[in-house]
C-alpha cells in the first residue's frame, strides 16, 4: 500500500472544488467519533499485551477490556458476562443462528427481511421464513402459524437496514414464549443504537446483535448479547480458546472494544438530541424528495427510524442516479452491494411485494450523527436536474 | 471527449482504457455484472471485477460495476438454453453484444452524459466521411468483427474500439509497458457462463439442469437407426464428432458422418456424408445492416462463425446465395456479411429442426 493513496484519491475525488462529500450512507457505515479515536489510540500504541497474560501489561489490557465490556453491557441493558465480543454484526448474526442450531437443533424461523447475515445461514439450515407486509413489518399472524414447540430459534431484526422499519420485536417475543417455549429469540439490532433505546427494545430477547461501525465506532468489533440461560443453548462457531465465555475464541480486540464502548456510550448519551435534530432533517429530505416525484415506501414514515429516507424515482434506475450523485459529491446507496460491488435488487423490497424493476429504482439515503442541513440541501439542489436527465418521473407510474 | 470504457478485467479492455486516457479523454470504467452471485471463475467473476477495478486505479480513472444480470438472463442465458432445446445453435456472445453491451450499457452511457462507449474488441472502426465503418481487426487471428456484426449505425456512431488497430501481441506489449496487471492474463473462455468441460457446470451440466437432456437416435437418410447420442440437444448441424460408432464394415468406417439435421422433439439426429451438407443458399432471419441495406445482387463474403472461413456469395431475397455450394450453416447461427474486410450486415441462419 502506498501511503493510503486510494483513500486520499477517493476523498479528493469527493471534494471536487473543496466541497466535502454529502455523506448520506450512514446505514452502511457511519463516521468514527473523535472521542472514540482518542480512546483507541493509546490502546493501539501501547496496548500490545494479550489480556490473557499474567504480567502487568496484560493486566492493564484486561482492565481496559473489562471496563469496555461493562460499559457496553450497561448501555445494552445486560450483565457484562452476557456480552460476547465478536468481529461485528455478520459474525454476531452467524453466531446466533449457527451457534443455536449447532447445539439445540430443531427448526428455525426468521423474517424475510433479515440481513443476509441472518437469512443466508438460516436458509442453509432449512429455516422457515415469515413474510412481511407491504411496509416491511413482520406478518405476526403468519409468524404465529410457523411457531410450534419444535422451534429452537426465532430471529427478527429490530430495525430494517434498508427501509428502516422498526419491527415489533416485543410482540414477537411474547408470541414465541407462548407458542415455542423452547426457542431462543434473536434480534439483529445492528441498525438501532443511534435511534432507539436498544436496552429497552430488546429486554425480552435472548440474543442481540450489535456492531460498532454503525454507531460511531470502529469496524471489526461488535457484540452478541447472550443472556443468562441462552448460553446453554449455544455452541461456538470455532474452537481454540476460552475467550468470551468460550463462545468466541481468539485474542480479544481490546482497542476495538474500547472504541465500541465509547461510541455506544456517546450514542446513548446523545440519542434524544440526535433523534430530534436528524429527524427534522430526514423529514425535510423526505418531503423534498416526494416533491420531486419520489415515492416513499408504503406505511407511515413514523414507523421507520429517523435516519432513513428510502425512496424510488419511477423511471430512474438507481445505479444510474447513484453514479451521477457520486459525481456531484453525494454519497448514497441502493439495494445490497454484492461481492463485485454491483447493486442487486433488494430482497427486502421484493419481500415487501415490489417487482424487481421497481426495486432497481430504490435509493436509500441514510442520515447519521454528522449529517447537516447542508448535506440535505445539497442533495435536494442537485437531484431535480439528475432525475430529469435520466428521464424519470414523467407520468405517474403505479408503485409495483 | 467523455468516454465510458467497458472493462472486463482482461488485457484488451485494460489497454483500450489506457489508450483513451493517453489520448486525453475523460475516461470512466464500467464492468458489467452479468452472471452469478460470487463465482470466482468465468466472465464477470469477482476476480475479474477486482482486476478491472485495480486497472482503473492504476490508470487513475473511476470505476463502476453495473448489475445487468436480469438482462443477461433474459437476452443471453435464457435464449441460449431455448436454442439448444429447439435444436438450434445459439450465439450467446453476439446476443450479449446486441442486448447488453451495445444496448443497455450504451444507453446508460448516453444517459450518464458520456459521448461514447469503448470496448476492447479486436475490430476497427473507421469514420472517414462521417459514416462509421466496421472492419476486421488488425490481428487476423484475433479478429472479433463477427461478434459485432449485429450493430447498426446508431450504435457504431457512439462506439470506440481502440485496440482494433493493434495485434494481440502489441496489446500485451502495451499492457506490459504500462505495468498493467492484466498484461499476461489468459484469454477468456468461449461461453462465459459455462465452466470448462468436465466440471459440474459445463455445457452439458448446465443444460441438463436448465432444459433436461435427452438421449436420441442417430438415423441415416432412410430413417435406419445407425447409432445413438447421449443428448440430442447438444448436437449441432454440421457436427462430425460424438455421433456414435460407425456402422458397417471397414470400408464404410472410413467415411465420416455429419449431422444433417437435429430434431429434438423426435429425439433424432439425421446423419449423412459431407456432400449432403452442401447448400447453394443460406436463408437469413433478423437481418441487420451496419449502415444502409445492401440491394439484392450485391456480392458479399459470408462468414458463419467467429473465426470461420468467409465464403463468396450474392445477396438474394431472404438470404444469400453461395458462389459455390458450401457447408450448410446450422440453424440459429449468426452469419456476418462482409464487403472486403468491412462488415455490412448480419442475419441468423434460418432452418427448422428436422429438415431443410
Amino acid at each position: 500500500m502506498r501511503d493510503n493513496q486510494g483513500w486520499d484519491q477517493g476523498r479528493d475525488q469527493g471534494r471536487r472544488g473543496e466541497v466535502a462529500v454529502a455523506y448520506l450512507d450512514h446505514a452502511a457505515s457511519t463516521p468514527v467519533r473523535p472521542e472514540v479515536l482518542e480512546a483507541m489510540l493509546p490502546c493501539l500504541r501501547d496496548g500490545h499485551a494479550n489480556p490473557s497474560g499474567v504480567h502487568r501489561l496484560a493486566r492493564a489490557a484486561r482492565r481496559c477490556l473489562d471496563e469496555a465490556r461493562e460499559s457496553i453491557a450497561a448501555d445494552l441493558g445486560c450483565a457484562p458476562g452476557e456480552v460476547v465480543l465478536t468481529s461485528g454484526g455478520t459474525e454476531s448474526d452467524n453466531l446466533a443462528v449457527r451457534g443455536v442450531h449447532a447445539r439445540s437443533g430443531g427448526s428455525l424461523v426468521v423474517s424475510a427481511v433479515e440481513h443476509h447475515a441472518v437469512l443466508r445461514p438460516a436458509e442453509e439450515l432449512g429455516a422457515l421464513v415469515a413474510p412481511v407486509d407491504g411496509a416491511g413489518a413482520i406478518d405476526l399472524a403468519a409468524l404465529e402459524a410457523l411457531l410450534d414447540p419444535a422451534v429452537r430459534l426465532v430471529s427478527v431484526m429490530l430495525v430494517n437496514s434498508e427501509v428502516g422499519v422498526v419491527e415489533p420485536v416485543d410482540r414477537v417475543v411474547g408470541m414465541v414464549r407462548a407458542l415455542a417455549p423452547a426457542a431462543v429469540v434473536h434480534t439483529d439490532a445492528v441498525q438501532a443504537p443511534l435511534w432507539l433505546d436498544v436496552a429497552a427494545a430488546t429486554a425480552g430477547c435472548d440474543l442481540v446483535s450489535v456492531t460498532a461501525h454503525k454507531l460511531g465506532g470502529p469496524r471489526g468489533i461488535g457484540a452478541l448479547v447472550v443472556r443468562e440461560g441462552a448460553r446453554e443453548a449455544m455452541a461456538p462457531l470455532f474452537g481454540g480458546g476460552s475467550q468470551e465465555w468460550g463462545l468466541r475464541p481468539g485474542t480479544e480486540n481490546v482497542a476495538g472494544a474500547v472504541g465500541m464502548a465509547v461510541a455506544l456510550r456517546a450514542a446513548t448519551r446523545d440519542r434524544d438530541a440526535v433523534v430530534a435534530r436528524v429527524g427534522a432533517l430526514r423529514d425535510r429530505l423526505a418531503d423534498g424528495l416526494v416533491a420531486l416525484g419520489a415515492l416513499e415506501p408504503p406505511g407511515r414514515r413514523a414507523a421507520r427510524v429517523v435516519g432513513n429516507a428510502h425512496v424510488r424515482f419511477p423511471g430512474v434506475e438507481a445505479e444510474e442516479l447513484l453514479l451521477l450523485l457520486d459525481r456531484e459529491g453525494v454519497a448514497a446507496s441502493a439495494g445490497s452491494a454484492c461481492a463485485s460491488g454491483a447493486h442487486e435488487p433488494s430482497h427486502v423490497l421484493t419481500a415487501m411485494g415490489w417487482s424487481p424493476a421497481a426495486a432497481r429504482e430504490a435509493v436509500r439515503f441514510t442520515l447519521g450523527w454528522t449529517t447537516t442541513a447542508g448535506d440535505v440541501e445539497r442533495l435536494l439542489a442537485v437531484l431535480p436536474g439528475l432525475v430529469e436527465r435520466l428521464g424519470g418521473v414523467r407520468g405517474a407510474v403505479a408503485p409495483a | 471527449m467523455q468516454v465510458l470504457v467497458a472493462l472486463s478485467g482482461g488485457v484488451d479492455s485494460s489497454v483500450a482504457a489506457a489508450l483513451l486516457v493517453e489520448a486525453g479523454h475523460e475516461v470512466v470504467g464500467a464492468t458489467m455484472r452479468l452472471w452469478g452471485g460470487s463465482q470466482t471463475s468465468g466472465c464477470c467473476s469477482v476476480r475479474d471485477v477486482v482486476d478491472a477495478r485495480r486497472v482503473a486505479d492504476e490508470l487513475g480513472i473511476v470505476h463502476h460495476v453495473f448489475d445487468f444480470s436480469d438482462g443477461f438472463e433474459e437476452h443471453v442465458v435464457g435464449p441460449y438454453a431455448a436454442a439448444h432445446a429447439a435444436g438450434r445453435t445459439p450465439n450467446p456472445c453476439v446476443e450479449c453484444n446486441r442486448h447488453l453491451k451495445f444496448d443497455r450499457l450504451l444507453g446508460r452511457a448516453g444517459r450518464l452524459g458520456f459521448d461514447a462507449l469503448a470496448t476492447g474488441h479486436h475490430a476497427r472502426l473507421e469514420r472517414a466521411g462521417g459514416v462509421p465503418r466496421l472492419r476486421r481487426g488488425a490481428d487476423g487471428a484475433k479478429d472479433q468483427s463477427y461478434v459485432l456484426a449485429v450493430l447498426g449505425r446508431r450504435e457504431l456512431e457512439r462506439v470506440l474500439l481502440p485496440v482494433g488497430t493493434l495485434t494481440k501481441a502489441e496489446v500485451r506489449a502495451r499492457a506490459r509497458a504500462l505495468g498493467l496487471r492484466t498484461a499476461e492474463k489468459a484469454e477468456s473462455q468461449e461461453v462465459c457462463f459455462l465452466s470448462p468441460a468436465g466440471s459440474a457446470h459445463d455445457r452439458a451440466g448446465f443444460l441438463a439442469g436448465r432444459i433436461g437432456l435427452h438421449a436420441g437416435a442417430v438415423v441415416d437418410r432412410t430413417g435406419a437407426v445407425v447409432g445413438s447420442v447421449a443428448a440430442v440437444e447438444l448436437v449441432t448441424v454440421g457436427q462430425r464428432r460424438g455421433l456414435g460408432p460407425v456402422a458397417g464394415g471397414c470400408g464404410e468406417a472410413t467415411r465420416r458422418r455429419y449431422a444433417l439435421a437435429v430434431d429434438v422433439a423426435a429425439r433424432q439426429v439425421v446423419v449423412g456424408e459431407a456432400t449432403e451438407l452442401l447448400v447453394d443458399e443460406v436463408v437469413l432471419e433478423r437481418r441487420t445492416w451496419t449502415d444502409v441495406a445492401r440491394p439484392d445482387g450485391s456480392p458479399v463474403l459470408v462468414q458463419a462463425s467467429a473465426h470461420g472461413v468467409a465464403r463468396r456469395g450474392v445477396l438474394v431475397p431472404g438470404g444469400v446465395r453461395l458462389e459455390a455450394p458450401g457447408r450448410a450453416v446450422a440453424p440459429g447461427q449468426l452469419v456476418a456479411l462482409y464487403e472486403g474486410d468491412e462488415v455490412v450486415g448480419s442475419g441468423i441462419a434460418a432452418g427448422s429442426p428436422g429438415g431443410r
